[in-house]
């Protein structure tokens, strides 16, 4: 230890305050810092215990506990549960490839989704449908991200594969979910009938994969070299973008069926999904055209320098920087979109807010219960908000490797 | 035409360009010919047009008036013609104009594999010879962020040369560097003059002039105030601009 000391070309860096000094330093430094910590933090001790308090004591949680089935999937009919299993069967069997690849960034949503299925399978109330069984099967999807993990370890199962694959079960579950005419092999569920998280996260999952490509499109367009394209972009955008979301879901949902020709008619919650998506496409082109213009003309110079084309100096160069530099507020707009699925129920959409509303409606002895429904709706789409903006800063922190 | 007459044939020729930036005139009436294996160095103030007349060379600026021939394809708005240019051309940037998301490799790789169509083993390949030639093959799979300058600036060289280009252009390539590390950028730009490659270099590197060039041109105003061998330059100007400006630079 002395060695150390009497040598001066070695110096260690200082110690880090203790836990005491940490304290006086931040918290008492003054008469009035600690004054407002005292206060403070009897405020918060306050506040934790009476919410403790009220969950376990004045709540009443039986509009939560017992429709776990309806909050999930709305009027799904109950005979044809089997393909959301499926469905979220094969979901886990990705998540579990996904993890291995990606593991930061996935780290988050992998606890989600084995999260929900021990909620689910630990439900605390006895609903019929959940049977000793069916919860056994919820839990073995545990297994199945496992052997997802473990199978991903072979070197053929590719990032660029498992990308496809997500691309591929995403269309495939849309089928098994609502059926196919094709040779009468599954029965139509009619999207009426979809109600809850299920729709809530059709919406933002569909609303977000079409209005990146959609968004990202009319970015290069908003900046292309030919004025119409222009134009038509930039009326677009600023059309879109001067509108509440509400009134052009309203549009979609009301005013387009009157100028369709007859004999085609739009699905409802397809016609709310294109209303989001061209909403959120909107805001997505914006946010991509600042990270377009962020990209330095330099590289564009280089490219064409060494011959690229037009395409290639937006696919392999531009782009991917773009891209990478507006990752937060992309996200951001990801996370707005998510949560903004709830105005899908003012055009009669039984997204996970509106089957809250009205399993309150359902019974008088509900009255007066909303504190539990909303605030229970309000922690599920906490947790999905949350996953996002965790796994974006992750994503931002992988691909900020080489920054300049 | 004979092979032995299309080699007398100058590969760059450049008669009469002009070029306007809105109203004011860039390029006054530049007339050039630079023969295979040339080194060439421009120089002059800033704002004399040097730069510009540079990248009209691969029709990074247009020129608006004048005829420019590249290896025998006259620049013209022929989008086909100015693509094979820009493949026989290498260009290198004051600011080297690495692509930051992208390895040292792949900065090398990617032209040859999207421009030439080569498979990635074989652009890999011949990329990693060329990072050997610039001296920095230990550095092909970190990002140019984690490279210096001087490194960086190499990078961009070997980016140009997996293209294996006829002419290389040199945009002012040591003027973004700090002073020790200007010495590594020349170095592989001597090694490269002297294995015969056609250049164009715009600098105010007069020992690299004094070395390699063929030819030199001061540039002032729009126009060439002068030109000759670096001997005659150096030794005996003409122009009193010339040696104001020589003065200058060598009093540095």
């Amino acid at each position: 230890m002395t060695t150390v000391t009497e040598s001066p070309k070695i110096m260690r860096p200082p110690e880090p305050p203790g836990f005491k000094t940490w304290v006086r330093k931040n918290l008492f430094n003054s008469w009035f810092n600690g004054l407002l910590t005292i206060v403070l933090l009897v405020l918060i001790v306050w506040a934790v215990y009476s919410l403790v308090r009220w969950i376990f004591t004045a709540a009443d949680w039986e509009p939560v506990l017992k429709f776990p089935i309806l909050y999930l999937v709305g009027q799904y009919p109950r005979g044809q549960l089997w393909r959301v299993g499926l469905v979220l069967s094969i979901y886990s069997l990705l998540i579990g490839f996904s993890w291995r690849k990606w593991g930061g960034v996935m780290r988050v949503l992998v606890l989600t989704y084995a999260g929900f299925f021990v909620v689910l399978a630990f439900w605390p109330a006895n609903i019929p449908i959940l049977t000793t069984g069916i919860r056994a099967a919820l839990l073995a999807n545990l297994g199945i991200i496992a052997i997802g993990y473990l199978l991903s370890g072979f070197s053929k199962i590719t990032p660029r594969l498992i990308l496809i694959s997500w691309l591929f079960s995403l269309f495939l579950s849309l089928i098994l979910l609502r059926g196919t005419s094709f040779l009468g092999l599954l029965d139509i569920v009619p999207t009426n009938l979809w109600g809850g998280l299920f729709v809530t996260l059709f919406l933002a999952i569909g609303g977000i994969t079409l209005s990146f490509p959609f968004g990202v499109m009319l970015a290069l367009g908003r900046r292309s070299s030919l004025p119409i394209i222009r134009v038509i972009c930039t009326i677009f955008i600023e059309t879109i973008r001067g509108v509440p979301l509400i009134s052009i879901l309203f549009l979609f949902s009301l005013i387009l069926p009157l100028f369709l020709p007859t004999g085609i008619r739009l699905d409802r919650l397809i016609r709310a999904l294109f209303g989001m998506t061209i909403f959120s496409a909107a805001y997505t082109a914006e946010n991509v055209r600042g990270g377009l213009a962020a990209v330095p003309y330099g590289q564009t110079e280089a490219a064409k320098a060494l011959g690229h084309s037009n395409f290639q100096i937006i696919a392999l160069i531009v782009l991917p920087q773009a891209l990478r530099a507006v990752i937060p507020p992309i996200v951001g707009q990801f996370i707005s979109l998510f949560k903004d699925t709830t105005l899908a129920s003012g055009v009669a959409v039984l997204e996970l807010l509106a089957v809250g509303r009205s399993v309150l409606n359902s019974e008088p002895a509900y009255i007066g219960l909303q504190m539990e429904v909303y605030g229970f709706i309000a922690v599920v789409f906490w947790i999905l908000s949350y996953m996002m903006s965790h796994a974006s800063r992750r994503l931002e922190s992988v691909l900020g490797v080489g920054e300049r | 035409m004979s092979e032995q007459a299309a080699d007398q044939l100058p590969i760059i020729i450049a008669h009469d360009v002009h070029k306007w930036f809105g109203d004011f005139q860039a390029l006054k009436g530049i007339t050039m010919e630079v023969h295979k294996g040339e080194v060439v160095v421009i120089f002059g103030p800033s704002g004399s047009g040097k730069s510009t007349f540079i990248r009209t060379l691969n029709r990074l600026e247009e020129h608006h008036q004048g005829q420019i021939i590249v290896d025998g394809i006259e620049l013209s708005h022929d989008v086909r013609n100015i693509e094979k240019i820009r493949m026989e051309t290498g260009m290198v940037f004051q600011q080297f104009n690495l692509f930051p998301h992208l390895t040292v490799l792949s900065n090398v790789t990617l032209a040859p594999i999207w421009v030439r169509k080569w498979k990635k083993q074989d652009a890999e390949e011949l990329a990693m010879q060329i990072l050997e030639r610039v001296g920095i093959p230990e550095q092909a799979h970190k990002y140019p962020g984690q490279l210096s300058g001087g490194q960086q600036q190499r990078v961009a060289i070997a980016r140009a040369l997996a293209m294996q280009p006829k002419i290389m252009l040199f945009d002012e390539p040591t003027s973004a560097l700090d002073p020790e590390m200007i010495k590594e950028v020349l170095d592989v730009m001597i090694e490269l003059a002297q294995s015969g490659m056609t250049m164009v270099v715009v600098t105010h590197e007069m020992g690299f002039a004094r070395g390699v060039a063929d030819r030199m041109y001061f540039f002032d105003d729009g126009l060439i105030v002068e030109s000759g061998t670096p001997h005659d330059i150096f030794n005996n100007p003409q122009e009193d601009r010339t040696k104001l400006f020589l003065s200058q630079i060598i009093k540095q």
